[in-house]
């Protein structure tokens, strides 16, 4: 499909990315080995379950992963730059400029004393040195632009005015401010209702063709995943499973865990006719007590003696489609 | 069969909740009442024995203030609710804690939900020597029976919750509702919190304990597809009203309400590529100003006159399939008409 793409410089790579955190307890792994490379006006989506290190990997990107969190392996090449040894300056030139972040909760992102017009026009006086009143006219035009009516009237409101779909839109007009290259979206939609992250995700889409923008999508809705990226990478305890096309992987999966994912969603197609879901057995791992070999291996159907011996790589190069485990054809 | 079993087991009639916000000064002055939130305007529904009933609606549609009002922790301003034949509004205390009993509650949050000072055994056994069902002995039989009937090994017991996973806890409060041996039980939310595959075990757990108990379920979800997965009927809600209701697969297949229509279409799916444009403008109407005629006008695309001066009344599409809709467009053409 898209492939070719994947020939020229990566807006974004990530090589062997390794997230540890450390406290008294232990330590623990939150991301381990991630490898992904994503090309311009692309969208990547990343699925997996709560603890599966997705949230910390798109965290580490802009280097705002919380205390005790490190890290400790691998590079973040942003066009071609490590992200890890670039000064705090230019680092804080890259964050909310070029990459963008939006997040689960608006509420706790959006600062409660301050009006909206302020948060957007801090962000264009901040980043973009922009003059007070042009600020306030882009603001207008920003927030028209994210679906909100009467803009000129939200800027003087407070977030607790609005609700919770038009928090996320403030959010997204903050966030495409400045024009970003790559915006980071971090469960956008899961506090919302259906019809609302119709709406929201309808307005990424019509963002991201008329700017060309890339984005990296993470959920825990494979569904959402399914509609909205172009490529798809799986993640479990920290590491990816498996990754490719987005309807390779979610139509022909690969690895066990996928699949097991696949059929434990009740599917509204089947209604009226559907027997028993299969459920993946057992708990997801305490990452402190990894399993050895394969972190899915005590959950898996197909569980062979090799699998708690060796610690599984992705059988492909990127962009096909690879599977962490090298027993399921 | 006896003509009590033909009916419903639980009935609810014309029920509506209002709440009163706080009274402004400036109100006072002009005279006028505190502002009047509508959360429940004429909710009528059955539920029958051994059936699932799903509730779907977006936040602030009334799905939870429903199920509070059927046990009456909150108490309705309107309408009746027959519960086996009895008038669960006109009960008795010592009537309406029988009827507590049989109508269990399941929240959305176990992490919330279970009292982190105590451990599973007495989580689970404490409300049934309340109610007087068992006494030590068989308390302790009573613990074993459900953890293993919920799946949970029976060495958790002496746990507290914190040691417990969410899917796990989440099994600790069924066994919970269990120990008193409900004949309905109301899941408000009670897989939302939880991942995929664990949501997939409770889902099947439910479904388990219809067949096995015989228990009765209203199934409160905001995912399309777990209500599709477990009920039979379903009853679609939007801002205090149901405004479709009828048997899963004919209100999934051939909705008639544009509202039900637009949820199917914004239901994020695999097997679907995603539309062009939002299934839905606009957002759900605040409580406290409902609009005039149908309550869904503000978003409606098929709106006529009429749907701005009048209530739509409910209309059978087909038996057992009833709609509030003026327009009661077909569902090919609702959907031709969104894409």
């Amino acid at each position: 499909m898209k492939h070719e793409v994947f020939s020229e410089t990566p807006l974004l790579e990530i090589q062997d990315l390794t997230v540890g955190f450390a406290d008294r307890r232990g330590f623990l792994m939150a991301a381990n080995r991630v490898n992904l490379r994503l090309p311009k006006n692309y969208t990547l989506g990343v699925v997996g379950e709560s603890g599966c290190g997705k949230s910390v990997t798109l965290r580490s990107l802009l280097g705002l992963v919380p205390y005790p969190g490190e890290v400790i392996a691998g590079s973040i090449l942003w066009m071609g730059q490590d992200i890890q040894k670039m000064s705090k300056k230019e680092l804080e030139r890259i964050r909310g400029k070029e990459i963008s972040m939006i997040f689960q909760d608006p509420t706790s992102c959006l600062n409660p004393v301050f009006s909206i017009g302020d948060q957007i026009t801090e962000m264009l006086r901040v980043k973009l040195k922009m003059q007070r009143h042009k600020a306030f006219d882009r603001a207008i035009e920003l927030l028209a632009h994210v679906g909100i009516s009467s803009p000129e009237r939200r800027l003087t409101e407070y977030p607790h005015q609005l609700s919770g779909g038009m928090r996320q839109r403030v959010m997204i007009a903050i966030a495409i401010a400045s024009q970003p290259k790559l915006l980071l979206a971090d469960e956008p939609t899961t506090a919302l209702d259906v019809t609302i992250q119709d709406q929201i995700l309808n307005l990424l889409a019509n963002i991201r063709e008329e700017t060309g923008m890339s984005m990296i999508l993470v959920s825990h809705d494979v569904g959402v995943v399914a509609q909205n990226a172009d490529y798809v990478a799986v993640m479990y305890a920290g590491q990816i499973m498996e990754r490719g096309n987005a309807q390779d992987v979610l139509h022909n999966p690969r690895h066990p865990y996928t699949r097991g994912l696949l059929n434990a969603i009740p599917k509204i197609e089947q209604v009226g006719q559907s027997g028993p879901l299969e459920p993946i057995p057992g708990q997801p791992p305490n990452l402190t007590e990894l399993p050895p070999g394969c972190p899915f291996q005590p959950r898996c159907p197909y569980v062979k003696d090799d699998c708690t011996k060796v610690s599984m790589e992705l059988d492909r190069p990127e962009p096909e489609h690879g599977t962490a485990c090298c027993f399921v054809e | 069969m006896d003509t009590l079993n033909d009916k419903p087991l639980l009935e609810v009639n014309n029920l509506s909740k209002y709440f009163h916000g706080k009274q402004t000064v400036l109100n006072r002055l002009m005279k006028k009442p505190p502002p009047k939130l509508v959360a429940l305007d004429g909710v009528t529904l059955n539920l029958n024995r051994n059936e699932t009933l799903g509730l779907v609606g977006e936040s602030g549609s009334g799905k939870s203030t429903t199920a509070c009002c059927i046990i009456r922790l909150y108490e309705p301003d309107n309408g009746s609710i027959l519960y086996n034949g009895q008038d669960v509004l006109a009960a008795h205390a010592d009537e309406l804690r029988e009827i507590r009993r049989e109508v269990q509650l399941i929240y959305q949050d176990p992490y919330k939900s279970l009292n982190p000072r105590m451990t599973v055994r007495a989580t689970i056994s404490e409300p049934a020597k309340v109610h007087g069902l068992v006494d030590r002995a068989g308390g302790e039989k009573l613990v074993k029976n459900l953890l293993d009937r919920v799946g949970l090994p029976s060495t958790v017991a002496d746990l507290r919750p914190r040691a417990l996973s969410g899917g796990q806890r989440q099994r600790v409060a069924i066994a919970r509702a269990l120990s008193l041996r409900p004949k309905i039980i109301i899941a408000d939310e009670a897989v939302s919190a939880l991942d995929v595959s664990i949501q997939a075990q409770i889902l099947n757990l439910f479904e388990e304990l219809r067949r096995d108990l015989g228990l009765s379920m209203i199934l409160i979800a905001h995912q399309l597809s777990v209500v599709a997965h477990l009920s039979q009927n379903v009853a679609i809600m939007y801002l205090g009203r149901i405004v479709e209701i009828g048997s899963t697969s004919e209100v999934f297949l051939r909705p008639r309400h544009p509202y039900t229509a637009a949820l199917l279409k914004a239901h994020p799916s695999i097997e679907t590529s995603r539309c062009h444009t939002p299934a839905l403008t606009g957002e759900i109407p605040s409580p406290y100003s409902i609009p005039k005629g149908c309550r869904f006008n503000t978003r409606c695309k098929f709106t006529d006159a009429l749907c701005f001066e009048v209530d739509p009344p409910s209309t059978e599409v087909t038996p057992g399939h009833y709609a509030w809709c003026h327009v009661l467009p077909e569902y090919d053409k609702i959907t031709s008409k969104q894409s």
